[in-house]
């Protein structure tokens, strides 16, 4: 007997007056004895599924869960709940991974790895159970760990890692180290992913020792929580049984050490909500497949957006004339992106060069601006930022304020032209629009890193306050001042101090006139002169023209490092 | 209805221009356009967006926004009439309304002043002339003696006349000095002599009046409405008696308890007053009735339209400002005392921004979330706002008048409770925004000083900050209503003063406070429900349309491996009965595979004894906007959100039964003091100790701001360093005492070179202040700082206006 009734079914409704030629029949009988018997046995079958899974979803037993809570850290079910998007679904891999594979339980062999969707997009996220054997990796793990790679790179799936865990499991070393697809597989999958253009990204939620600070220092871009989250090769134990230094966790391999000093990690999270949050922001800004124009078929331009929060005719009275004052570029930045919302990229370290991502005109974009001198870690900072853009293709805006590299022996010993080489390395090869706008000083190999006129930009702009020349007037009559009294002693000829007074002076007066935004422009050393109050709607259209071609891949030459 | 006729000293009013604003205004506009009058509106700079504004057909900018230079202006105002060719001002009420100057100016401009004449305003104006001319027209006045024979027994035997108890009061002075009240004949000398020295050593002046002390008293005021013909006759009485700081928030018509025959007594002798003065328009006589003896007295006349005549309108069935207009036309009275009806009981409620535990201290702030309850022919909304508007700080916090109408009291009663616990009503103080300019912030300040009752005066213009969720005292209108007194009609102006134990809310009570509990534990779980239904509805709404896949990924319930999806909300809450701040509420969502959501309350932190609060399943069906129906255990009700969102803080509002809950939601973490900690100069270094600043650079010292061991804010400008062409200004890591600072200006300095130091944290260097003295708003005397704790906040205390209370504010705001 059929029970199937055709006006209930979809597909006739969806189709109307035609024909459902490919309708499968039932073909069931409901009240057959093997209909029923089979239904009591999978009844069976599934409590029995059900039973084993809710062991494994308890993770590392009581006791471990409640040593987790009590370091205000979630549980990594818990951790992925709320880096996707609330009440979506979430599928699982690999539930009964580790199933009694070993004397020890191994709950979900202590890794969750499934796919989910952040701000649309879908992900696969990997998160270590810190609760199961201190997160670290058995065999079981490592290759849970290189499944979920193996998906997120046919999938193209950007990769979220949920880094907790205490590296290899050491016991069991030879068979978690050295072969093809062991640990090192890991981060060998990381880089091929990263140069194909699928981002990697690491939130630090816990600690990450030796192998396993790989995989923040791997990442694209990294987020660590202050307290919880740690990333060194040896942690302190091992630092002092090899060096004999004795050092805190936290001073060590700490949020604050690493954001501020190394740089090894780049966003700084106040406790692990914060970081999970991060970390959704990041997704946000991600615009990897800018190349088909839609991800995951969403629109990578938001229809609908919001003003600055602050009034743009502010930028009027932000820059001063007198262009000895440095001022907060942030505050230009607030006045120009989208509801004055800016994600920013390593926040705490190389400080006077701000980067990060925001939205024009619901485009989104890099903004790199000056807020001091380049120092090695700016530009470092710099370089960095501007690689995570080219490969999402997100067009790039330099707001150039700047007087220059950093001089004197400590900057050059530490490498400071090599590091400036990198950004400029970095500019010159990135295929993406770029847009450059001079607010201030525009001086010397800055105005190179800075993406000046030579670096071809899309368009640049000025501000009526912006001066551009190779150094500060006072500073080129110095050091002309000084080549000058060397010939003249070697001619044997007095020079009076009114005489170099006055030829500094005339130096001076050449700088000053050949460093007017007049002389630039008039010169065609760029694309105009604007009221900083057009900022906006200039870089709005600038935008809007620069983005019309379709997306390049960026190549690098060698960086020197 | 009105004769046509006309007196034929003015043409007919055409064009009317409101010298007011906010409801009256518009309310004023509303009957205009019905008579087909144009109407011209007037706004201060604080205005040029407002409602009263937009409803009109012109409207002209008299000022700026304090009163005294626009709404008070009165030849701007005038100019503005003649300008737009208006022949009539209304002057509402307030503001320039009982103005006999003003009056006498709009007459001898030629325009027609819509109200008494300014005699009659100036007669009634003064306090001790009117008493003289009702007293002459044989209007009761309170019983006393205000003679100048000031010996002791001839006093004592005026003071048997009058009959005890009896009050006491100097002539001269004020502020309750040297008053006493006797209750009976043996208390008299030693009360009078006492007064007698207090008096001369506060006022130099030893004279005393003697008056009847009434107990319990109501207020009591007749609508009397005149035309130019002589007629006068009056709407019934209203009953004013519930007011808070002498300012009325509860009024209705007719007066409980009331008989005819006095009804109509008293309406007569209003009307006497009226006439004693040649009055026309509308005016108001007002009463103080004593509840022990039913006596009645006289106590002043307002010469205007009050606010609370819509409650008369309501029982009569007319429109007063229609006949404001007819009779300022020069029409006679279209009814007759007879013919004036007196049908059904009305009810109207003033609805503030105000914070009622804090003295029903004015709030001001931008109206997030306006939703007032709908208007029908039995309840009237009057209003000069719109969501988006700011309640200013420079004029009434008033946002609205609620009125409704039964066909007896309790009918109405049971109408304005309804209608209360259904108007939404949220603000939110967004200053940042608002003002800029420091001036302005300082004024601004003064607003935020009302919420938390402080004001430092050594305040920089630098702060930004913002408090959401300003108070309204619509929660305590509806106490208020059900109080079994007021339902009682038991009213007399002590009320708020008699039953403050009910009305107002105990801060210990351990009942209650538990009560109250767990009614935000079912808001909560409302909300949570609510919430998670938004969001599955935005997520799928986001979506672009035709990718089925993709929403796969957003169906409900959401899918789980072998799991249910489940999470947590945390949302913080302030319990008000219970002094300790808030508290966080943790809830955990567990989505049922039929689409239902089970939400359990986890705990409450801090503890507060065990949860009562069982898991509950819910079914939530969105209705559109903010409004949503929640269904549980076969019970449906009708639930309203609101939310508001400011940097890490989403405030959420929830409107469920007779609740309003308010909820906020962080991220988790008090973002507030350590981001600052990012934006800090990071020249510290590990091997130097915190609070060591080093050169970030070698440079040239330009500039040294601060002197060696001064006490330096977090951020203060320290010393200005020149290199690269570029001055850097080294701060102050955070607050202390600047240490070991030697560096001079004109002195080169090497990279990495200690500067200075701080020397102590903030807290010592705050916990310095203690003692010093405050001043507070409102009153202006000192307080004194008498504590702060480790989580910076601040207890202040005064002995003023607050009675000692302990005033506590966030430090981190005002430091």
């Amino acid at each position: 007997a059929t029970s199937s009734i055709p006006w209930r079914n979809p597909i006739w409704v969806l189709q109307g007056r035609d024909f459902c030629l490919g309708v499968l029949p039932d073909g069931v009988d409901r009240s057959s004895d093997a209909f029923l018997r089979n239904s009591k046995a999978m009844e069976g079958f599934i409590s029995q599924l059900q039973t084993h899974i809710d062991k494994v979803l308890g993770g590392g037993g009581l006791e471990a869960v409640r040593r987790n809570r009590s370091r205000n850290k979630l549980l990594p079910r818990e951790r992925i709940d709320r880096l996707i998007d609330p009440g979506s679904s979430f599928l699982e891999l690999s539930q009964l991974a580790g199933h009694e594979l070993y004397e020890e339980s191994l709950p979900s062999g202590g890794i969750i790895t499934g796919i989910g969707a952040v701000h649309g997009r879908l992900c696969m996220f990997v998160a270590n159970d810190p609760t199961v054997k201190g997160g670290t990796y058995y065999p079981i793990t490592v290759k849970k760990h290189l499944r979920a790679q193996e998906i997120a790179t046919q999938c193209k799936l950007p990769c979220i890692y949920l880094v907790d865990s205490g590296g290899a499991n050491l016991p069991r070393q030879a068979d978690v180290f050295p072969d093809r697809d062991n640990f090192g597989r890991i981060f060998y999958n990381q880089a091929q992913m990263s140069a194909e253009g699928i981002p990697q990204i690491a939130l630090v939620l816990g600690s990450c020792t030796a192998g396993g600070a790989y995989i923040p220092a791997m990442a694209d871009e990294s987020v660590i929580v202050k307290g919880n989250g740690t990333i060194f090769l040896a942690g302190p134990p091992l630092v002092k049984a090899a060096t004999g230094e004795e050092v805190s966790a936290e001073d060590l391999g700490g949020a604050t050490m690493h954001c501020k000093i190394s740089g090894v990690s780049d966003h700084f999270a106040e406790d692990e909500i914060h970081g999970l949050a991060i970390g959704r922001n990041i997704v946000k800004n991600l615009y990897m497949a800018g190349k088909h124009g839609m991800m995951d078929g969403l629109p990578n331009i938001i229809p609908t957006y919001k003003d600055p929060l602050y009034d743009v005719k502010e930028l009027r009275s932000i820059a001063p004339t007198d262009q000895k004052q440095p001022f907060d570029i942030r505050s230009v930045i607030a006045r120009i992106v989208d509801g004055s919302e800016f994600d920013e990229f390593k926040k705490l370290y190389g400080t006077t060069l701000v980067t990060g991502f925001a939205r024009i005109s619901g485009q989104v974009v890099g903004i790199i601006g000056n807020n001091g001198i380049l120092f090695t870690e700016s530009a470092l900072k710099g370089t960095h930022f501007i690689e995570l853009c080219a490969q999402r293709n997100i067009p790039l805006i330099f707001l150039q304020n700047i007087t220059g590299f950093m001089v004197g022996s400590r900057s050059e010993a530490n490498g400071i032209a090599k590091a400036g080489a990198k950004m400029v390395m970095a500019v010159s090869c990135a295929k993406v629009p770029k847009i450059t706008i001079i607010v201030g000083g525009s001086f010397g190999a800055g105005n190179y890193g800075m993406c000046g006129r030579a670096y071809s930009p899309n368009f640049l702009f000025l501000w009526p306050t912006a001066r551009i020349s190779v150094m500060g007037g006072p500073q080129a009559a110095g050091v002309l001042a000084q080549i000058e009294r060397s010939n003249k002693k070697r001619q044997g000829v007095e020079w009076t101090q009114e005489e170099e007074e006055n030829f500094k002076g005339r130096v001076v007066e050449a700088y000053e006139r050949e460093g007017s935004p007049y002389y630039a422009t008039a010169r065609l050393w760029d694309d105009g002169i604007i009221d900083p109050a057009d900022t906006r709607k200039v870089l709005g259209l600038c935008l809007s023209v620069s983005m019309k071609p379709a997306p390049e891949d960026t190549k690098y030459g060698v960086f020197r490092m | 209805s009105f004769s046509a006729s006309s007196d034929g000293k003015n043409p007919c009013i055409e064009k009317i221009l409101i010298a007011n604003r906010g409801e009256i205004a518009c309310r004023i506009m509303r009957t205009a356009k019905r008579l087909g009058i144009r109407t011209v509106a007037v706004y201060s700079d604080a205005d040029s967006e407002s409602l009263h504004v937009k409803s009109a057909d012109e409207a002209i900018r008299i000022g700026p926004p304090p009163a005294r230079l626009s709404y008070l202006n009165a030849s701007a105002i005038i100019q503005a009439a003649i300008g737009t060719n208006s022949q009539a001002i209304h002057p509402g009420y307030g503001f320039l309304s009982e103005s006999a100057e003003f009056a006498q100016l709009c007459e001898s401009e030629g325009l027609t002043f819509i109200g008494p004449p300014a005699s009659a305003i100036r007669d009634m104006g003064d306090k001790s002339a009117s008493k003289r001319i009702m007293g002459a027209a044989g209007v009761p006045l309170v019983p006393g003696y205000h003679g100048s024979e000031q010996d002791i027994d001839f006093m004592k035997l005026e003071a048997d006349k009058i009959g005890y108890p009896i009050l006491i009061k100097p002539t001269h002075g004020g502020g309750g000095k040297g008053m006493r009240i006797v209750q009976g004949p043996d208390e008299f000398v030693e009360s009078f002599l006492s007064a007698q020295r207090e008096a001369a050593a506060s006022f130099g002046i030893n004279t005393i009046l003697l008056e009847k002390y009434i107990t319990q008293p109501r207020h009591i005021e007749v609508q009397i409405f005149g035309d130019k013909h002589g007629n006068v006759l009056h709407l019934y009485e209203r009953d004013c008696s519930v007011q808070r700081r002498h300012q009325k928030i509860i009024e209705e018509a007719p007066a409980p308890d009331v008989i005819d025959d006095f009804r109509s007594h008293l309406g007569e002798t209003a009307v006497s007053a009226a006439k004693a003065v040649s009055y026309h328009n509308a005016g108001t006589v007002e009463f103080i009735m004593d509840t022990v003896s039913g006596q009645f007295y006289f106590m002043e006349m307002n010469t205007r339209l009050q606010v609370e005549h819509p409650v008369t309108e309501m029982i009569v069935g007319q429109d007063l400002v229609e006949w404001q207009i007819r009779v300022a036309n020069g029409e006679p009275l279209p009814l007759s005392q007879l013919q004036v009806p007196l049908k059904g009981h009305a009810f109207e409620a003033r609805i503030y921004a105000e914070n009622v535990l804090k003295g029903f201290l004015p709030a001001a702030g931008v109206l997030h979330h306006y939703c007032p309850v709908p208007a029908s022919p039995t309840v009237r909304v009057e209003t000069g706002v719109e969501q988006g508007d700011t309640v200013s700080m420079h004029y009434d916090p008033m946002i609205a008048k609620l009125v409704v109408w039964g066909e007896n009291r309790n009918a109405a009663l049971v109408k304005l409770k309804d209608c209360l616990s259904k108007f939404q009503v949220y603000l939110v103080l967004d200053f940042h925004q608002q003002y800029i300019g420091k001036e302005e912030i300082n004024v601004a300040y003064h607003i935020e000083v009302s919420q938390i009752s402080i004001l430092i005066q050594s305040l920089d213009a630098t702060m930004s900050f913002q408090v959401a969720g300003l108070p309204t005292n619509i929660n305590f209108l509806q106490r208020l209503a059900n109080h079994w007194a007021f339902e009682k009609g038991q009213v007399e102006t002590h009320f708020i003063e008699h039953f403050k134990n009910d009305l107002f809310v105990d801060p210990c009570n351990e009942i209650l406070g538990k009560e109250a509990y767990n009614a935000a534990s079912l808001g909560a779980t409302l909300l949570a429900a609510c919430i998670c239904k938004k969001e599955q509805l935005a997520s799928k709404e986001s979506l672009p349309a035709g990718n089925s896949l993709l929403s796969l990924w957003y169906a409900h319930p959401p899918f789980r491996v072998h799991h249910f999806a489940r999470r947590t909300m945390e949302l913080k809450w302030d319990n008000e009965y219970d002094s300790r701040g808030s508290k966080l509420l943790k809830l955990a969502i567990t989505y049922q595979p039929e689409g239902n959501y089970l939400i359990e309350v986890l705990y409450m932190y801090p503890q507060t004894g065990d949860s009562d609060f069982p898991g509950m399943e819910l079914k939530v069906v969105h209705l559109g906007h903010h409004d949503f129906r929640v269904e549980a255990d076969g019970l449906s009700m009708d639930v309203s959100l609101a939310a508001y969102s400011k940097g890490h803080t989403r405030h959420i509002h929830i409107w469920h039964g007779l609740h309003h809950h308010h909820f906020r939601q962080t991220m988790g973490l008090e973002l507030s003091n350590d981001d600052k900690s990012q934006d800090k100069p990071s020249f510290e270094i590990a091997s130097h100790s915190r609070g060591t600043v080093v050169a970030p650079m070698a440079g040239l010292v330009v500039k040294v701001l601060v002197k060696d061991g001064m006490r330096v804010e977090e951020g203060h400008p320290i010393l200005v360093l020149e290199a690269m062409k570029m001055e850097h200004v080294v701060k102050a890591p955070c607050a202390g005492f600047v240490h070991g600072l030697q560096v001079t200006a004109g002195q080169q300095v090497f990279d990495s070179v200690v500067l200075f130091s701080i020397k102590v944290s903030l807290l010592h260097s705050t916990r310095n202040a203690i003692g010093q003295k405050f001043t507070f708003r409102m009153n202006s005397t000192g307080g004194s700082l008498v504590n702060i704790n480790p989580k910076l906040s601040l207890t202040l205390s005064s002995n003023n206006l607050w009675q000692s209370t302990e005033v506590t504010c966030i430090a981190a705001l005002l430091w």
